[in-house]
């Protein structure tokens, strides 16, 4: 790619970037909000675990374009391109953080949390002092296969007119041109490295040596 | 003055039916240490769970100092319980001296008052403050893991002590070891203490009244010079039997006794 082409394109791949990275970053907070809580509370009420984790699962195999088509005429949302772009990425989020969540805290040692019980703690000391930071890890492995799996959905959502990278591409695809397809994909494919290197770091440091 | 812990008419059934627990009555009086002994299945751990309420009896009543513990406040009850179990429940992302002190913590107590009766326990356990009290519990050896477990047990100071097979894990030096710690120990705080081991020399060491259970059912609750002289059939049999283990074990303590029904 020649110089010529960054000083033409170079200002809208920063932007296009930014606005994947707002998307995609939304879309995790939405996502850990609901996801986490619901894990915790599938731990609390294991007769629901299979039915909601179930859901989550048919949620994950909607095709990403049958998805933003099916968000796309609803009311409110589908006044905003981004906004469909929100739900529909925290709606793909929501089971590998849910999933992680659940078996991160059922996953624990019962005897630390027969002791934890045993010893007086409360419900919410032990969830806050104990079952959290041991399940920790795990419940950010989980939001970083979200991360990953979001990064590059969100390039799908150009296809509805919600910006990010996608948009470069969708346009080289129609206009034939390579260099533009991959001033889409290259920073897309960077943003997600980057997220999976520095959860992934973030989760060591959470590990726990048993 | 009411016993400090009393079983009444105790039964428990599991959900599928089995009864483990099986019109239990006995009185335990404060200060004082008593064995739990029996096969696997025969319902010790269970007894001893119902009185942290870890179980909810099905039938009878747990008593408390004279007080329904049904009708205790749930934590309060159990901060008033030491409990200390074979796999020790450490938690692994906590020091050791704030493994010890975490019920003081939930209480809210100062750090201050958190560290120092921390470190004033991992001595009276055996082990340096200074060369322990930072470790993580996974650079410990199974038995320094068993006295930090015993210490967290004491942090409150709590009147009474479970103690659930605490040794079960541990080789038969380091075994040895720590039941003289446990003994001198137990002889300075005057706990009232509820110790279940399927060891009979550990429950003749440590206990002062020896308990036998069988298929949830009381079968003996007497002295431990009393025991060993029993004539009754089921005691003579129980020794018989953990003692037949013991040699086929080829002197192994931890397996003897138990899990050959």
């Amino acid at each position: 790619m020649s110089t010529r082409f960054f000083t033409q394109y170079g200002g809208q791949i920063a932007t296009l970037s930014l606005e994947h990275l707002w998307l995609t970053g939304a879309a995790m907070l939405f996502a850990t909000m609901i996801a986490v809580p619901a894990g915790i509370w599938l731990t609390r009420a294991p007769g629901w675990a299979k039915p909601v984790i179930g859901a989550a699962n048919v949620l994950q195999t909607i095709p990403s374009l049958a998805m933003f088509g099916f968000l796309l005429p609803l009311p409110w949302l589908g006044d905003r391109a981004a906004r469909i772009a929100i739900v529909a990425l925290t709606a793909y989020a929501l089971l590998p953080i849910l999933r992680n969540t659940y078996a991160g805290i059922r996953g624990i040692d019962p005897a630390i949390v027969e002791v934890a019980r045993a010893l007086g703690l409360t419900g919410m000391q032990r969830l806050f002092k104990v079952e959290l930071p041991l399940a920790a890890s795990f419940i950010l492995a989980g939001l970083r296969t979200a991360t990953v799996t979001c990064v590059g959905i969100a390039t799908i959502a150009a296809a509805v007119g919600a910006g990010g990278l996608g948009e470069l591409i969708f346009r080289g695809v129609a206009s034939v041109d390579n260099r533009l397809v991959l001033a889409g994909a290259l920073p897309a494919a960077l943003l997600a490295l980057v997220a999976d290197a520095g959860l992934g770091l973030l989760e060591r440091w959470f590990k726990v040596s048993a | 003055m009411p016993p400090a812990i009393e079983f009444r008419n105790l039964s428990f059934k599991t959900a599928q039916g089995r009864l483990l627990l099986d019109d239990f009555s006995l009185a335990l009086e404060e200060g004082t240490v008593t064995a739990i002994i029996g096969r696997s299945g025969s319902g010790k751990t269970t007894l001893l769970r119902t009185v942290n309420r870890m179980v909810e009896p099905t039938d009878g009543q747990v008593l408390i100092n004279g007080r329904d513990a049904q009708q205790a406040d749930l934590i309060a009850l159990r901060r008033g319980m030491g409990y200390v179990i074979q796999e020790t429940g450490l938690f692994p992302h906590f020091t050791v001296e704030r493994n010890v002190a975490l019920v003081l913590e939930a209480e809210g107590r100062p750090r201050a008052e958190r560290l120092g009766r921390s470190h004033d326990l991992l001595a009276t356990v055996g082990l340096e403050p200074a060369t322990f009290a930072m470790r993580h519990p996974h650079q410990l050896s199974g038995g320094q893991r068993q006295r930090v477990g015993l210490a967290r047990a004491l942090a409150a100071d709590p009147p009474i002590l479970l103690m659930d097979e605490p040794f079960g894990a541990l080789d038969p030096l380091t075994r040895a070891e720590m039941q003289d710690m446990l003994r001198d120990l137990l002889a300075r705080l005057k706990k009232t203490v509820l110790l279940v081991t399927h060891d009979l020399d550990e429950a003749l060491y440590l206990g002062g009244r020896i308990v036998l259970l069988s298929d949830g059912r009381l079968v003996a609750s007497m002295k431990p010079e009393e025991f060993m002289q029993s004539a009754q059939p089921e005691i003579v049999g129980y020794i018989g039997a953990f003692h037949r283990g013991e040699r086929s074990a080829g002197g192994g303590r931890q397996v003897a006794g138990d899990g050959r029904a």
